[in-house]
């Protein structure tokens, strides 16, 4: 292989591009990104970046330095890639193994890494100033200057998903007058579990926040001036809004993938070893369905460009990908760390500390089996269970 | 110089967080005493609460680990090190002695 050529320039594609070389690739290397921004860490994105006091940031760029950045300027020359940033791909050629961008310029390349992550799904209907949605740098950069447009702002949150409550979390803790709505009867249940997500959902109200379950949004009001102004409940109750987060999930980056002839579907489809149909064209992170799963989930972009970046050199799948899934969410103080494949129907278990102090770590169980683990503020316990629970279900790596 | 704690209520295994500014994380590493900057050096999380094997503490959230001995990250995603503090034990008292740094809040 002489030439490989990864399609997103964020986390799974940096470190596939780290794994590329780590593994002893010393080809030609092509990163195509299409935010102008190096590689950055999302996950402060909702937390901490959100409530950072305002600093002399001036024209600085958070990607390039400080606690965003991924990378810095010794690791990409070593590295040695040519990085086109700001530049979009919009074709795939998989018979000619060429990739189309939106500066006119063609690509043929021997191997392909899809890292081109998720983008947030969007209500329908226009979006007013004062609405946003938060997956990039110049989303949350866009908010907190909204945010701190002057004095306590009612900002509604649509959607209490992890992202929903971080953001309500954040704003809470800025001051600012917080209500989240959510569609289902509660937030979290898909991936926690009904009782489990009871008790996270209680995390909103300590906090004074509210959170108006069961009811869909209708569509965003908007003033005169062109800002929102309420959020218009599918019941017709009005929620008088200054700021609008709308945190309703995301959709895997697989628009440009149309017509290529790769298995899309909920993202694009790969073997366990993150391997396409076509073994020179492999996908990492949010954008890759391995083995009949999509994860969004920090840990697993991580992990999966590894694998994936493996079984490109090796033009098979050598290696799968097995890692038990982990993700942790920050929110009112409150860190939530989950691991494992938690089936509906499995039982939690409190095993230790209390629910009403907000700190306890739960035990999935299925069949007397522990299938997943769940802390609040508790992660020593929970990284030696997390661990056990490695060893027990993984049986030991091959390739 | 900072007071930690008794050694004998710093058994093998264990760590202690230091409430300084900012946070010291305490280790005894198979009866080796260290003492590094608390807070990873990628995110937001406390080495203290990390795992601890031989002379490497793997951070919580991550995985990130440090050298205990240097401060130095051994793998990503952390790339810069944590600042080492030395150790001494006194009359059965373990305490610190904080490395020099712009700041000087105990
Ligand atoms: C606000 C926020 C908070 C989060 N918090 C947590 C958390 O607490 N815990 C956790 O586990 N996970 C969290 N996540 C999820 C985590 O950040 C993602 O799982 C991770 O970013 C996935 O990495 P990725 O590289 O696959 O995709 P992405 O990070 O989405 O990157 C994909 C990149 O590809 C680019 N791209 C897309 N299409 C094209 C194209 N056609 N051509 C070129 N480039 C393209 C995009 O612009 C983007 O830069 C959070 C995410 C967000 C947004
Ligand atoms: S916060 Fe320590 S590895 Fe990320």
């Amino acid at each position: 292989m002489k030439s490989v050529t990864v399609i997103g320039a964020s986390l799974a594609g940096l470190y596939a591009a780290r794994a590329l070389r780590a593994q002893g690739y010393d080809g030609r290397l092509t990163i195509v990104g299409a935010e102008p921004h190096r590689p950055y860490d999302r996950p402060p994105l909702s937390k901490e970046f959100l409530t950072a006091p305002a600093t002399a940031e001036g024209d600085a760029d958070p990607a390039a330095e400080g606690p965003l950045a991924l990378t810095d300027t010794e690791e990409l020359a070593g590295l040695d890639a040519e990085w086109l940033l700001g530049t979009r791909a919009t074709a795939l050629d998989t018979r000619h193994r060429a990739v189309r961008l939106d500066t006119g310029r063609t690509l043929t390349t021997d191997g392909v890494v899809l890292a081109t992550g998720a983008a947030p799904r969007r209500l329908p209907g226009p979006a007013p100033d004062g609405s946003h949605t938060l997956r990039t740098l110049d989303d949350a950069r866009a908010l907190r200057a909204d945010l701190a447009r002057g004095g306590p702002t009612r900002v509604v949150v649509i959607g209490g998903g992890f992202i929903g409550a971080e953001v309500a979390a954040s704003c809470a803790a800025l001051g600012h007058q917080v209500a989240v709505v959510e569609a289902a009867p509660l937030p979290l249940v898909p991936q926690l579990g009904e009782s489990m997500a009871e008790l996270c959902a209680r995390l909103h109200g300590d906090h004074g926040v509210a959170l108006l379950t069961g009811t869909g949004v209708r569509g965003l009001r908007a003033g005169a001036d062109g800002r929102v102004t309420a959020v218009e409940l599918a019941d017709g109750r009005l929620l008088s809004a200054d700021v609008v987060v709308t945190g309703i999930g995301v959709r895997p980056a697989t628009d440009w993938l149309e017509g290529s002839g790769l298995p899309l579907g909920d993202g694009v489809r790969c073997d366990a070893g993150c391997v396409t149909p076509i073994p020179a064209i492999v996908a990492a992170g949010d954008v890759a369905h391995v083995a009949g799963a999509r994860a969004e989930h920090w840990t697993s972009a991580t992990e999966q460009a590894a694998t994936a970046v493996h079984n490109l050199l090796a033009g098979r799948t050598a290696r799968t990908h097995r890692a038990l899934p982990y993700f942790w969410s920050d929110q009112y103080g409150v860190r939530i760390q989950f691991a494992g494949h938690r089936r509906s129907g499995d039982v939690p278990r409190i095993i230790e500390g209390s629910p009403d102090d907000r700190s306890f770590l739960a035990r999935y169980e299925r069949d007397g089996r522990t299938t997943a683990l769940l802390a609040l503020n508790r992660p020593r316990p929970f990284a030696r269970l997390r661990r056990e629970l490695a060893r027990a279900t993984q049986p030991a790596p091959t390739g | 110089m900072i007071p930690v704690c008794h050694l004998a209520d710093l058994p093998a295994g264990e760590s202690v967080r230091l409430d300084t500014t900012p946070p010291i994380a305490v280790f005894n590493a198979d009866g080796e005493l260290y003492a590094i900057d608390d807070t990873c050096t990628h995110q937001d999380a406390s080495l203290a609460d990390g795992w601890l094997e031989g002379c490497l503490v793997e951070c919580p959230l991550h995985a990130a680990s440090f050298d205990l001995r240097t401060g130095a990250p051994t793998c990503l995603p952390a790339r810069r090190p944590v600042r080492t503090h030395p150790v001494t034990v006194e009359d059965g008292m373990v305490y610190v002695h904080r490395t020099a740094e712009e700041d000087t809040a105990a």
